[in-house]
């Protein structure tokens, strides 16, 4: 092949060699030690001690319950906000600002910030003993009551994330043809019609692909659940850091790690399954 | 069709920018021998958080004539992979470590540290005590060059004191006195004020390990399912009950002290020398209180070693004698609040208010007879990860999930006979000391 032919293939090397060297080596790596024990034998023993382990189950359902009550909230959200932005409301670019700004908040750092306000003698405590609302502050962070901490972890990731999904549907939004909105109002199509029957469909793929992003994400939160959740909220994220910084146990950790690749690829398949492109659909 | 003279000139400066790139990313810190482009590297376990490292770096190494780069993360898991990794390369970047005796004993078993004898005995005008001496030795040799120590002690709030039971006296309770206390601030406010450092980066497990279990056992593996261990967790699961349930979130109480949450608080000096410091006149600290079978406390012991790997310790020694030195010792009790291995009368100075007042606790506490000094687990090598977690597991199961306490101590006794009986170590205080692997019971 002439130099010229397989200049492309020779320029792709370095970004291939980095992803093998940095990716995919270390997930090699990281999968083999699943497979060991901690005392070098291969096996199914460190993934029986993550399954057999009290906190497990505990917390594939927390993971799985954020998930499922974010991921609507969110994406509803995200689309309030993108029609916001990429409509005709004066001050729309004050607002992108606004609704981008948490992008800039690392995790640990939103994490920290939502504690101050859910904390017994925090922020939304006393502005509620302020204007009367309560008399005493509310426990925001009692353990014992998980579905009031899962409702400041959904509050927490849904101020967070949702900037994400802002900035993904935003340009999906802006690629619509105006001719296809133009032909709406040409029917005098409502804003609810427009919105079900031309902007809703056009932006499906756009739609797949945050929701693909947003679910990958999703089950790498475990800041925000430590700081507002405790020891006493688990998640697979959380587990898995706890495995490796609190307990040593690289094993378990990548135990932790593999499930969590495993729930991931099939949560993406059933978001790819539920939203099929025109191709997959054979329009 | 051949390349161009274009097409190839491009490709070989593209080449060549790649490759200038990645040298300019490549870490040029580090040198074999520990000294590196920022001078000698400091490794710490300890004194990470940014204001310690930051009084670290502007006061406690000022002064030194070389430059050092002092680097502090309290995962224990990356200093051992670190360190491992390096010895493994045959170079060390690190010059210095700063770790607790625990950690040194595993990287004394592994054959990671130098021999620290030759230095500690040339240090003998630093005064260490004898106790602290005997940690720093593993196998008849000293591993490491004792730096810090603190112990854990309990705070209090001024208002919580008109609720003490009648008789009793703050700075000799007993853990029976203690719940009563609690339970009487719970009915007065409502609220539960008590709080325990259960949160991601708490030292419950410390609690349960070197306080509660010596105090109604007079053991801790040896005794973890004994009857009086059903006792123990019996009077967890109270006091439990008047703890702020935000403790699961606890890292440090002097936070949760000073805005109120927490009336009645035990953890790490350190963690507690904020809240007596801010407010020496409304917080007050008081030993940990004693049970049937005595005061259990634990001493933390600091100290600084070198490793193996190291081509030239001269460097890392200079900075050791620097880091004992008198003045040096003193800047790192009044900035970081660590109490240094010595007599704490020949600190040049004197001690800050909230310092003063931890150390005068501290002293009570040691002093008082029956006081049972426990040992951080010894010998456990990476199983220590897995020991602790069975301590908190158990905490879980019994206090939080309200299990069965002979269920969960059945079942987290053989978790437990399992990690020692992987690290092979023998029992350590205040279990009985003997040869074998410790049995759990």
């Amino acid at each position: 092949m002439s130099v010229r032919r397989s200049l492309p293939y020779l320029l792709l090397v370095p970004s291939v060699a980095y992803l093998l060297i940095f990716f995919a080596s270390p997930m090699v790596q990281a999968v083999g030690l699943a497979f060991t024990s901690t005392t070098g034998e291969w096996g199914l023993s460190s993934l029986s001690a993550m399954v057999s382990d009290d906190r497990f189950w505990p917390a594939v359902w927390t993971t799985v319950i954020l998930l499922v009550v974010l991921l609507p909230i969110q994406l509803a959200l995200a689309l309030v906000m993108s029609m916001i932005v990429t409509g005709r409301l004066r001050g729309k670019g004050f607002w992108l600002y606004v609704f981008l700004l948490p992008l800039g908040v690392s995790e640990l750092g939103a994490g920290i910030l939502w504690y101050s306000i859910f904390v017994e003698q925090g922020w939304l405590n006393t502005v509620l003993q302020a204007v009367g609302i309560v008399d005493r502050p509310v426990l925001w962070l009692d353990y014992r009551e998980p579905w009031r901490v899962i409702g400041t972890i959904v509050v927490a990731e849904a101020w967070r994330s949702t900037s994400l999904l802002v900035i993904i549907l935003v340009g999906g939004l802006r690629a619509i043809p105006r001719d296809y909105l133009e032909a709406a109002d040409v029917f005098h199509a409502g804003q609810w019609q427009r919105m079900r029957h031309v902007v809703l469909p056009m932006l499906r793929p756009t739609i797949r692909t945050a929701l693909i992003v947003r679910v990958v994400l999703a089950f790498e939160v475990f800041a925000t659940v430590i700081a507002l959740g405790g020891t006493a909220t688990d998640t697979l994220a959380t587990q898995a850091n706890r495995a490796y910084t609190e307990f040593q146990d690289a094993h378990l950790a990548s135990a932790y790690g593999l499930v969590i690749l495993v729930v991931s690829l099939v949560a993406v398949g059933i978001v790819l399954a539920a939203l099929p492109t025109h191709k997959e659909r054979g329009e | 069709m051949g390349v161009s003279r274009r097409d190839a000139l491009r490709l070989g400066l593209g080449t060549a920018a790649l490759g200038v790139l990645s040298a300019c990313a490549l870490d040029t810190s580090g040198a074999p021998g520990g000294v590196g482009s920022g001078g000698l590297v400091f490794y710490s376990t300890q004194l990470s958080t940014t204001e310690e490292a930051e009084s670290v770096r502007r006061q406690i190494l000022a002064g030194f004539g070389q430059p050092v780069q002092f680097t502090a993360d309290p995962s224990t898991t990356k200093m051992l992979d670190r360190v491992r990794a390096e010895a493994r390369a045959g170079t060390s970047n690190l010059a210095l470590i700063g770790a607790l005796q625990g950690e040194h004993a595993t990287l004394w078993k592994e054959g990671l540290l130098r021999d620290m004898t030759d230095v500690v005995e040339s240090l003998g005008d630093r005064g260490f005590t004898s106790r602290y001496l005997d940690l720093a030795r593993f196998d008849g040799r000293y591993a490491f060059v004792p730096w810090i120590s603190a112990s854990y002690l309990m705070a209090a709030r001024r208002e919580a004191l008109e609720f003490l039971p009648a008789g009793a006296d703050l700075q000799a309770l007993t853990y029976a006195q203690l719940l009563d206390w609690t339970r009487a601030i719970q009915q007065a406010t409502g609220s539960a004020r008590f709080g325990l450092p259960a949160g991601e980066n708490g030292l419950l497990k410390r609690f349960l390990q070197g306080y509660a279990y010596p105090s109604f056992t007079g053991g801790v593996n040896t005794t973890f399912a004994s009857p009086e261990a059903v006792g123990m967790w019996a009077w967890l699961r109270q006091i439990w009950d008047t703890a702020n349930p935000q403790s699961v979130t606890y890292g440090f109480m002097q936070e949760p002290l000073l805005t109120g949450e927490v009336w009645v608080a035990w953890d790490h000096a350190v963690r507690l020398v904020d809240a007596l410091q801010t407010r020496p006149d409304d917080i007050v600290s008081f030993p940990a209180p004693t049970g049937p079978r005595g005061l259990g406390y634990l001493p933390v012991l600091g100290g600084l070693s070198i490793p193996k790997a190291v081509a030239d310790p001269q460097p890392s020694i200079d900075l050791i004698r620097h880091l004992t030195d008198p003045a040096r010792v003193s800047t790192t009790l009044r900035t970081v609040a660590w109490f240094p291995p010595q007599d704490l009368a020949a600190i040049p100075g004197g001690l800050p208010p909230g310092v003063g007042q931890e150390a005068e606790t501290l002293q009570r506490m040691v002093g008082t007879p029956g006081a049972v000094a426990s040992s951080l687990a010894v010998g456990l090598g990476g199983q220590s990860g897995a020991y602790d977690k069975v301590f908190t597991d158990t905490f879980r199961g019994i206090v939080l999930d309200a299990g069965d306490v002979r269920g969960t101590l059945a079942t987290q006794a053989a978790a437990l006979q399992g990690v020692l009986d992987t690290a092979q170590a023998r029992c350590w205080a205040p279990d009985p000391l003997g040869e074998g692997v410790c049995r759990v019971g």
